[in-house]
């Protein structure tokens, strides 16, 4: 009875909350996505008035126009060159996780090996990609991904054994003291409690992981190698002195960058969503 | 499986193990026969700490009947969550015996002889309201359909049909609770243990799910321990209200509360002047049986 009354008293408020501040809400979601747009515009109307106005040559800074143009020039090769760069972003993410993902399930349930794993971890994720990647590329040879793909998985490691360690940890005392009050193993409680609890920390760290992965991955081909990538293509059109068309390419990078981090954010908020707990996206 | 748990399988049959409230008040000074739940020997409980050794629980000694209802009520740090706790196996005695239906509290643990609810609900927030009700059945390895619908059959008895694919953020704190209620008889217990399961309630909310609780344990016939702070909670459900005080945590009295059998009990006791009266008692006994200084005091 009791019950009815309260889905009846939610609904209530829910249509009550009728139509004019609906309205009001919709405008601001609106303005609050037309102002970033703005700003991106009135930032490109300033770039090329100075470029223009300042009469600066295109190795200091190409304006908006000549990079548009360039673009819409090499839009298929941007194109390829992003999938091969977002496939070793995709394939080092993946391999990075699932690592940190193993590492940090075994260090929350030995000490020991988490007094292991845990400094190497910091040191994992202080390790220069500069000095990695030509080390890696001589390793494994110029024509493999293999090299890149490595780096990608190296630089994801870190921050996702962190977080999903720490959800792991995040155990709630009342949800233990259940789990032995109904005399579960040690994997029921890890199967039922522990891991799905830790989920929502694993992704918050996936989403911070994927964009430094795309830089990775990035900077991790101007070390020669295969040359089908972002960042090889943008090494390749500043040396031939086509910096607009280096800019195009940086441009590529740019949006390769934002959907990854936005695919992991879409994920990270799913998760969330279902704990009952919206992230705080930064 | 005992008899006692099987013959509770049905709820609307009346349960043989429901000692009825007139012979209730005898069993404590009895012997520990078959029909006793609870029977508490002489227990300690110290805890060490960096600041030194806390003594929870003092040489305490209790027996709870079958199917009776007893609320443990007393100031913070009395040792009324910590006793609950022993008898649940969450901690371990450092001295003195605890039985649960005949047998040690682990074993009866082990087999699943109490249900358990806190005062939080505790429920897992990534799984629905009946997958909750379901966790108990699924870590014990009942069939998917047989556990489908015993989650089914607890939301109706909680009135929570509607919200059994909901998840637990979408409901209110006393729909919460409810469902962590329904979890802790899915194993159809003979044995409920409550630590404050509607401390975080608001007043009415409260007052709706003691008259709930009322209906299913009288439905279940399953003993009830249960903690709290408020003495008309203490009076409305109990049969006897075991009133503890504090460093060390011991049972300075046990009072019974001869009222209408518990499975009776409706909102309109709440204004009888029996209820009054034993609200009046237990207030004294808390307050150390001195009616002149009692007067006044908040009875929550």
């Amino acid at each position: 009875m009791s019950a009815t009354s309260g889905t009846a008293g939610a609904a209530g408020t829910a249509v009550t909350a009728g139509t004019a501040p609906r309205r009001r809400a919709s405008l601001a979601r609106l303005g609050r996505l037309l102002a970033p747009v703005l700003l991106g515009v009135a930032v490109l109307v300033a770039w090329q008035a100075l470029v223009v106005g300042a009469d600066l040559p295109p190795y200091l800074l190409p304006s908006p126009t000549a990079i548009a143009e360039q673009l819409r020039e090499v839009v298929p090769l941007v194109w390829s060159a992003a999938l091969a760069t977002g496939a070793n972003v995709l394939v080092g993410l993946l391999v990075g996780a699932a690592t940190a993902v193993l590492a940090a399930v075994v260090a929350a349930r030995s000490r020991m090996v988490d007094g292991l794993l845990s400094p190497t971890a910091a040191a994992v994720s202080v390790m220069p990609i500069v000095a990695l990647a030509p080390a890696l590329n001589t390793l494994f040879g110029t024509t493999s991904t293999t090299p890149r793909r490595l780096v990608v998985a190296v630089v994801v490691f870190a921050p996702v054994f962190v977080t999903t360690l720490r959800g792991l940890r995040q155990v709630q005392p009342v949800h233990r003291d259940l789990m032995r009050a109904y005399a579960a193993t040690g994997a029921q409680t890890t199967r039922t409690v522990t891991i799905p609890g830790a989920l929502p920390y694993l992704f918050t760290g996936l989403r911070i992981a994927s964009s430094t992965g795309v830089i990775a991955a990035v900077v991790a081909e101007y070390f020669g190698g295969l040359q089908n990538g972002l960042g090889s293509r943008i090494t390749s059109a500043a040396a031939n002195s086509a910096y607009a068309r280096a800019w195009a390419f940086v441009l590529g990078a740019i949006v390769l960058g934002l959907v990854f981090y936005l695919a992991t954010a879409a994920v990270e908020r799913v998760v969330a969503r279902r704990h009952g707990t919206v992230p705080d996206v930064t | 499986m005992s008899d006692a748990r099987t013959a509770l399988d049905e709820q609307d049959a009346p349960a043989p193990v429901a000692v009825p409230a007139s012979t209730v008040t005898a069993v404590p000074d009895g012997p520990a026969g078959p029909a006793t739940a609870v029977d508490v020997r002489g227990v300690s409980k110290v805890f060490t700490t960096k600041a030194g050794t806390v003594t929870a629980l003092d040489d305490v000694h209790l027996r709870i009947a079958a199917g009776e209802f007893v609320s443990l009520i007393g100031p913070s740090g009395c040792g009324k969550s910590t006793l609950l706790r022993l008898v649940a196996d969450l901690d371990e005695p450092s001295s003195g015996e605890i039985e649960v239906f005949g047998r040690s509290p682990r074993v009866a643990r082990e087999a699943q002889d109490y249900g358990i609810a806190f005062q939080q609900a505790g429920l897992l927030p990534w799984r629905t309201v009946a997958a909750n009700v379901e966790l108990p059945l699924e870590l014990h390895g009942v069939g998917r359909r047989e556990r489908a619908a015993r989650a089914a059959d607890l939301l109706a008895l909680v009135g929570l049909t509607d919200f059994a694919r909901h998840f637990p953020h979408q409901l209110s704190g006393g729909m919460q609770q409810r469902v962590a209620i329904a979890r802790s008889l899915a194993e159809r217990p003979s044995l409920l243990l409550m630590d404050e399961p509607f401390g975080a309630l608001d007043e009415m909310t409260r007052e709706r799910m003691q008259t709930e609780l009322v209906r299913l344990c009288a439905e279940t016939g399953a003993a009830v321990v249960f903690v709290t702070h408020s003495i008309p909670e203490a009076v409305f459900l109990s049969q006897r209200v075991v009133v503890m005080s504090p460093r060390p945590g011991r049972i300075t009295q046990v009072v019974p509360v001869d009222l209408a059998r518990t499975a009776e009990r409706t909102d309109d006791l709440r204004e009888d002047a029996a209820f009054f009266a034993a609200v009046t008692a237990v207030r004294e006994a808390l307050h150390g049986g001195t009616p002149a200084t009692a007067r006044g005091v908040d009875v929550r």
